[in-house]
C-alpha cells in the first residue's frame, strides 16, 4: 500500500497489518466508503456552521428560553408513554398470536403488522378527518401508538419464534413456573429484538412532522419546520436541530447500553424442536376480541377514512388531473435515489465485512447514523450548504435525491449488508485459484449472488422516499410536487376530499413492504399443537 | 520419502493483531505424494494453507512450488497465477451455478466446450447429475464435484482443508478412499489439512505434525506412530504407555521385558535412563496370577469396540502411583473387570525426550 514510501519491509508490514485487519485492502472500496460517510457527515456539519453562525449567545437564549423547555417536556413525555404502550401492546399481541392456540394465526400476523404501512400523516389525517376534536397530547400518544405499534410487534414475534423451547422446558425442570419462564427465558432471549423495536419507535417519533402538525402538537420537529418556514429563521432552526440530534442519538445510546454486549444466541448445534402452544381455553374469545379491537382502530379507521373521503371528493370534486404526473415524479426522484443509496451501500458495506478494521468499521457505524437524523434535519443541513456554497443544487431535484439517499442510507446498508453475506470471501478465494482475475471473479460470482439483495435493498429506499413528506417539504423544486407534498397542500386546506386519493396511492405503495414483512413472520410456524 | 520436494515452506511468520499463528514453520512435500498436516483445531493449519494459496501473504518466510518462489519479503503472487487447485471445507459450490458449470468453471470458454468437463464428471462418478444445482446434491457429491473443479486446470499442487469433517460418519469413510484413489491416479501431489489423526495415518504418503504454528515432526505414517519425538505426540496420534527404561547397547530394560529399541536412541552406546512408548497392541495380557515374568495387575476397566478391547490395567506390584497400563486385545479376549493379570511387551521401541509431556 505504502510501495510508493517503502521504508523496511518490517515497517511496511506493520503499518498495514496495524491499519489493516487483513493483509490486503483494496483502496477503491475503502476511498469509496470514506466519500459515503463524508457525504453522511456533510448535513450534520453544515447544521453545526449554520448554528454557530448566529452566535453562541444567540443559540444560548434559544435553547435556554422557555418554550425549549415546553418542547423538550412534550417530545419526551410523548417518547415515554407511546414507547412504552407500543412495547406493551406489541409484545402481549405477539405473544398472543405465535404462542398460542388463537383461531388464524397467520390472518392476524398479516392483519397486525400492516399498520406499518400507513405512513404517520396519513393515520393521523384518518382520525382527525373523523373528529376535528382529536389534539394534544393524549390523541397524539394514542394514535402514534396505534402506528407505530408493529415496530415492536414485527421484531417480537420473530424473537418468539426464535427462542429456542428447550430453554424453555430446560427452565419448567429446574421448578420455575410459566410466568417465571416468561420473564426470565423467553423475555430474556427476545429483549435485544424488543428493544431494538422500541428504539425504531422512539426514533420515528422524534423524526415525525406531518402527523403532529395535523393533531396541533407541538414537538421539536414541528417548532423547527415552523421556525424555518414560518420564521426563516434558519440559525435558530439549525440550532433547535442540535438538540434533536443529540436526543436520537441519546436513544441510540441508551439501545446499545440496554442490550449490551451479552451473548444471547443460541449455543451448540443440533435441529431445534418445535415448541407446544398455550391452550387459551375460555380465554380465545376475549383475546380474539382484543386483537381485532387493535386491529380495528390501527387498520380499520385510518382505511375506512381514507375509503370515505375518497369516495364522497369524486363525487363533490374533480378528479385531480395532476396525480398521474405528480406519481411520476415521485417515481423518478425515487428511483434515482433507490439506486443511489443501493450503489453508496457497497463500498460501506463491503469494507466493513471484508477489510475489518477501524476506519472501515465506523464508517459503516456513520453510514447507520441516518436512522436517528430526522429528515427535517438532514434536509436543514443540505440546505444550509448549498446555500453557502452550491446554490445552483439548493431546492434542485439533485439535491432532494442525494437527501432521500442520505436518509434512506440504513435501509441500503442492511440489504446490501444480508446480501453480500450471501457471497462469503471462500467462494471468491475458489474462484481466485482456479485462475480469475479479481475482477472477473466480482461479475461472475459476487454479482450474480448478491443481484437479489440489491434489488430489495433498491425496493426498500424506493418505497420509503414514495412515502417521505418532511425533506420533501423543504427540499423539493419548485413547480415539482411528490404524491405526499401534494396530498399535504389538500389537507392545509382541508380539501380532504382531494387528499384522499393521493394518501390511497401512499398507502397502496407503502403496504408492499409491510405486506412482505409480515407474510415473513406469518409463515414459518415453528410450533404445533401439544 | 522418494523424489525431489514440490512445494517448500522456508520459516514461515504468520499472526494476527500481536497473535502468532505460524512461528517459523518448514514443511517440504515430496513430488506426487499426499502429504498430511495433522494438527489440532487452532494450531494454523487453515491459516498455513491460505498463505500457500495466496489468500494470505506470508510475513517472514518463503513458501515455493518446484522451485519457483510464491511468497517472500518481496515477491506474492496472485492466488489465480499460483496453479494451486483449492477444495475448503464443505467444497464451497457456487451455488448459483450447476455441477458442470461448477467444475468448468476455472477453464477457458474452448476448454468448457470440449470434453474436458464431462470426462472429470465422469472421473468422480457425477456424470448424470451434471446439471444439478449444488444445493440438490449430498455432502459427499458437494465434494467431489469441488474436488473435479479443482483438479480441472491439473494444478501443479492440491490443497484440501479438511475435507471429510462436515460429511456423517458412515459416508466420510467411503468419500476418504474415493477422494485419496482419484488424488493417486491423477498423480497431483496434495497437501491434506486434518485434525483426525487416524484420516491422516490411513490416507496420506507423509504426515506432518503441527503444533504451536511449527511443524514438529514430519515423516512416514509408520515412522511418526512408531517413533513420536515427545510424550504429547505420543499420545495425539494414539493410546500410549509411557514406561520408564534404562537404555543400553540398543535395548530398552523395562518391567515389562527387554525390548528392541528403535531410531536415534538406538544408536547411542552410553547407558541412561529414560522413557519409552509402548503401543496398547504391543501388549500381552494373560490371565493368570502365577508369579511369571512380567507385570502383574488387575483389570480396572474394559473399553469393548467388537473387533477388539482395549483394557485398562492396574499394577499390583508396586505401591508407589504409577499410571495404570493401557492393553489392546482382540475382542474375543477381553477381560471382566478384575480379572489378575501378567502384562508382557513384544516387539520394537522408541524412547522419547523426558522435557515436554
Amino acid at each position: 500500500m505504502d510501495t510508493l514510501a517503502s521504508p523496511s519491509p518490517h515497517l511496511a508490514g506493520r503499518w498495514r497489518r496495524l491499519w489493516a485487519g487483513r493483509a490486503s485492502l483494496p483502496l477503491a472500496t475503502t476511498l469509496g466508503a470514506a466519500l459515503v460517510g463524508a457525504l453522511v457527515l456533510l448535513p450534520l456539519v453544515f447544521l453545526v456552521v449554520e448554528a454557530q453562525q448566529s452566535g453562541w449567545n444567540q443559540i444560548e437564549r434559544l435553547l435556554f428560553r422557555h418554550n425549549t423547555a415546553v418542547l423538550l417536556w412534550n417530545t419526551l413525555r410523548l417518547v415515554l408513554a407511546s414507547a412504552t404502550l407500543c412495547m406493551l401492546i406489541g409484545v402481549a399481541a405477539a405473544w398472543c398470536v405465535e404462542r398460542t392456540t388463537i383461531p388464524g394465526r397467520r390472518l392476524w400476523a398479516v392483519l397486525l403488522v400492516l399498520p406499518l404501512g400507513i405512513p404517520d400523516f396519513v393515520v393521523g389525517f384518518g382520525w382527525v378527518s373523523i373528529d376535528h376534536s382529536l389534539h394534544g397530547y393524549l390523541p397524539a400518544v394514542m394514535i402514534m401508538t396505534l402506528s407505530l405499534y408493529p415496530l415492536v410487534f414485527l421484531p417480537a414475534m420473530a424473537g418468539l419464534a426464535g427462542v429456542d423451547p428447550a430453554l424453555e422446558e430446560v427452565a419448567r425442570s429446574l421448578g420455575m413456573g410459566p410466568w417465571q419462564v416468561f420473564f426470565k427465558v423467553t423475555m430474556r432471549q427476545m429483549l435485544p429484538a424488543v428493544l431494538g423495536g422500541c428504539l425504531l419507535v422512539t426514533l420515528g417519533l422524534l423524526a415525525e412532522y406531518g402527523a403532529f402538525e395535523i393533531l396541533q402538537y407541538q414537538t421539536f420537529t414541528v417548532a423547527i419546520f415552523t421556525e424555518f418556514k414560518l420564521g426563516f429563521d434558519t440559525a435558530a432552526a439549525c440550532a433547535l436541530s442540535l438538540v434533536l440530534v443529540a436526543l436520537g442519538i441519546a436513544a441510540l445510546a441508551g439501545e446499545l447500553i440496554l442490550v449490551g454486549s451479552g451473548r444471547l444466541a443460541r449455543i451448540g448445534s443440533g435441529a431445534r424442536r418445535k415448541g407446544a402452544k398455550v391452550k387459551l381455553g375460555r380465554l380465545t374469545i376475549p383475546v380474539l376480541l382484543g386483537l381485532f379491537a387493535l386491529a380495528a382502530l390501527a387498520l380499520g379507521v385510518p382505511l375506512a377514512a381514507l375509503a370515505y373521503w375518497s369516495i364522497r371528493g369524486s363525487s363533490t370534486t374533480l378528479p385531480s388531473a395532476s396525480i398521474a404526473g405528480d406519481a411520476l415524479h415521485t417515481a423518478e426522484l425515487s428511483a434515482a435515489a433507490a439506486a443511489l443509496a443501493t450503489v453508496m451501500a457497497i463500498p460501506v458495506t463491503a469494507a466493513a465485512m471484508r477489510h475489518r478494521n477501524h476506519l472501515s468499521t465506523m464508517i459503516e457505524r456513520l453510514a447507520l447514523l441516518p436512522q436517528a437524523l430526522p429528515g427535517l434535519v438532514v434536509a436543514l443541513g443540505l440546505v444550509s450548504f448549498s446555500v453557502r456554497y452550491a446554490l445552483p443544487l439548493y431546492q434542485s431535484a439533485l439535491e432532494l435525491i442525494v437527501a432521500y439517499a442520505i436518509l434512506f442510507l440504513p435501509l441500503a446498508v442492511v440489504g446490501v449488508r444480508s446480501a453480500l453475506a450471501l457471497a462469503p470471501t471462500h467462494l471468491e478465494e475458489v474462484a481466485r485459484s482456479l485462475g480469475r482475475r479479481p475482477v472477473s471473479v466480482w461479475v461472475s460470482v459476487t454479482l450474480p449472488l448478491i443481484a437479489p439483495g440489491l434489488g430489495v435493498a433498491f425496493l426498500l429506499v424506493f418505497i420509503s422516499s414514495c412515502t417521505e413528506l418532511t425533506a420533501t417539504l423543504l427540499l423539493r423544486p419548485t413547480g415539482i410536487n411528490t404524491l405526499a407534498t401534494q396530498f399535504w397542500v389538500y389537507t392545509s386546506d382541508f380539501a380532504y376530499g382531494a387528499a384522499a386519493p393521493y394518501a390511497a396511492l401512499i398507502v397502496a405503495i407503502s403496504a408492499i413492504p409491510a405486506y412482505l414483512l409480515s407474510r415473513r413472520v406469518a409463515k414459518p410456524s415453528r410450533t404445533t399443537q401439544s | 520419502m522418494n523424489g525431489t520436494s514440490a512445494l517448500e515452506v522456508h520459516d514461515l511468520w504468520k499472526g494476527y493483531a500481536g497473535n502468532k499463528v505460524l512461528s517459523g514453520l518448514d514443511l517440504e512435500v515430496p513430488e506426487g505424494s499426499l502429504s498430511a498436516v495433522l494438527g489440532l483445531s487452532g494450531c494454523g493449519k487453515t491459516t498455513l494453507l491460505r498463505v500457500i494459496a495466496g489468500f494470505e501473504s506470508a510475513q517472514q518466510g518463503r513458501v515455493s512450488l518446484s522451485g519457483r518462489v510464491l511468497d517472500d519479503e518481496r515477491t506474492h503472487i496472485a492466488p489465480e497465477r499460483r496453479d494451486i487447485g483449492y477444495v475448503p471445507q464443505e467444497g464451497a459450490l457456487f451455488p448459483h451455478l450447476d455441477v458442470q458449470a461448477n467444475v468448468g468453471f476455472g477453464l477457458s470458454r474452448a476448454q468448457r466446450r470440449g470434453s474436458t468437463v464431462s470426462e472429470l464428471l465422469e472421473m468422480v462418478g457425477l456424470g448424470p447429475l451434471a446439471k444439478r444445482m449444488p444445493h440438490e446434491l449430498s455432502g459427499g457429491e458437494q465434494q467431489r464435484a469441488a474436488l473435479a473443479r479443482a483438479l480441472a486446470r491439473n494444478p501443479a499442487l492440491l490443497l484440501l482443508d479438511e475435507p471429510f469433517s462436515s460429511l456423517d460418519a458412515t459416508l466420510r469413510g467411503a468419500v476418504r478412499e474415493e477422494v485419496s484413489a482419484l488424488v493417486r491416479r491423477q498423480g497431483t501431489t496434495t497437501v491434506l489439512v486434518t485434525h483426525d489423526q487416524e484420516e491422516a495415518l490411513s490416507l496420506a504418503d507423509s504426515v506432518a505434525v503441527l503444533r504451536n504454528g511449527q511443524i514438529v515432526q514430519q515423516g512416514s505414517p509408520q515412522d511418526i506412530y512408531a517413533t513420536p519425538q515427545d510424550a504429547g505426540l505420543a499420545n495425539f496420534l494414539g493410546d500410549a504407555n509411557l514406561i520408564e527404561a534404562a537404555l543400553a547397547d540398543g535395548r530398552a530394560q523395562t518391567p515389562l521385558g527387554i525390548l528392541q529399541l528403535r531410531g536415534q536412541t538406538a544408536q547411542q552406546q552410553t547407558p541412561r535412563q529414560g522413557i519409552v512408548v509402548i503401543r496398547p497392541e504391543q501388549l500381552t495380557v494373560r490371565a493368570t496370577n502365577e508369579n511369571k515374568e512380567g507385570v502383574r495387575g488387575i483389570v480396572e476397566r474394559c473399553r469393548y469396540y467388537g473387533h477388539d478391547a482395549l483394557l485398562t490395567i492396574r499394577q499390583s506390584d508396586t505401591t508407589s502411583p504409577v499410571a495404570p497400563l493401557l492393553a489392546r486385545v482382540g475382542g474375543e479376549h477381553a477381560l471382566p473387570v478384575g480379572t489378575h493379570v501378567t502384562v508382557t511387551a513384544a516387539g520394537a521401541v522408541s524412547a522419547i525426550e523426558e522435557t515436554s509431556t
